[in-house]
């Protein structure tokens, strides 16, 4: 476990740390299947902290508890943290050069849109009707267009897609 | 504990505590207070720590550190990330205990169908919410909808869209 996160946080150049997680937890080794990992995905992103870290320390200790969550966790930071502080040391000595920061948006940005194509990718494999697309599409407008807060929009997306899950139960 | 680490620990841990959604909700109140509040450090040397800690690998969330080496050296870096992932791994923790423990129970598949719609709508919002926050002009965001459309649709490896996303954005500013 610790190997496997030390690949996640070593693969994510410029961020898409989700995307990677779930091709190394769920294609790669096989530890979760899709829905395990959605929801703990879910869970992740609706526990305050950072997503991607959230999500290590809930795979370790669904496999393995305490041990478990202390692996993934340092498994995923520990190398990203010398890279992070090293770069970060000799920035503070010599500024970097602008051709860095422009080739570093160029990757920020396809980190983001990898970020985007993860949610494209679930949305195809998981979302099969149209309450639960509609759950989707709500939060997405609702937080990412309109800019409302997140916790409001959760306080009233979240009873509604337990409603729709729950009528929906059985089926 | 000298003020300095102390105010890095609380500000972080506060900030971790209301960063729902992921870190990149708080990111405006991290330059808010690293810069206006604490002058820790100017506005152009934040978006170049942003810019070092979106390339470095691993979380996005480990500026943080450099914020705190900034302000406070190898100690400020420290306290910082304690700061920011101490409190939220401890309650990731007890709910994924939580949650493992009722693997049995009649509600956890419901549970498991509700939030799976509200994970994918978040996974678009913060994409957007970032979007704005982060990239200006015609090019970041042409090159983010091409990298989401080649993650989501085609198996080109994600290594080699970062190289292009990099070489795109370099190449157009010549």
């Amino acid at each position: 476990m610790f190997v496997g996160f030390m690949r996640i946080g070593m693969m994510s150049f410029g961020g898409g740390l989700a995307a990677w997680t779930r091709q190394e937890v769920v294609h790669r080794r096989g530890w979760m299947d899709e829905a395990q990992f959605l929801s703990g995905y879910a869970l992740s992103q609706l526990v305050p902290g950072a997503t991607n870290v959230n999500l290590a320390v809930f795979v370790g200790t669904q496999m393995r508890g305490v041990p478990g969550a202390l692996a993934c966790f340092a498994g995923l930071v520990t190398l990203p943290v010398v890279i992070v502080l090293v770069a970060g040391t000799l920035y503070l000595h010599n500024h970097g050069g602008i051709w860095f920061s422009i080739a570093l948006s160029g990757m920020g940005a396809v980190a983001l849109g990898m970020n985007l194509g993860l949610g494209v990718r679930l949305a195809l494999n998981n979302i099969r009707r149209v309450g639960p697309a509609c759950v989707t599409l709500a939060i997405t407008v609702g937080i990412g267009v309109l800019g409302y807060p997140l916790p409001y929009v959760l306080l009233v997306m979240m009873p509604i897609s337990l409603m729709i899950a729950w009528l929906g139960r059985g089926r | 504990m000298s003020p300095v680490l102390l105010q890095l620990f609380l500000l972080f841990a506060g900030l971790s505590m209301l960063a729902f959604g992921g870190g990149a909700g708080v990111m405006p109140d991290i330059q808010r207070a690293s810069v206006e509040y604490y002058h820790w450090m100017t506005a152009a040397e934040f978006l170049d720590l942003f810019a070092i800690s979106r390339a470095a690998p691993g979380p996005g969330s480990l500026i943080v550190m450099l914020i705190g080496q900034k302000a406070a050296g190898l100690p400020g870096a420290a306290v910082s990330f304690l700061g920011m992932f101490l409190p939220s791994c401890l309650l990731v923790h007890f709910v994924a205990k939580g949650w493992h423990r009722a693997a049995q129970s009649n509600w956890r598949p419901v549970v498991e169908r509700a939030l799976a719609p509200v994970a994918i709508g978040l996974t678009f919002s913060s994409g957007l919410a970032l979007m704005r926050a982060t990239e200006t002009g015609f090019m970041p965001h042409a090159i983010t909808v091409l990298g989401a459309a080649a993650f989501a649709f085609t198996k080109i490896n994600p290594i080699m869209l970062l190289c292009g996303g990099a070489a795109a954005m370099v190449l157009t500013s010549l």
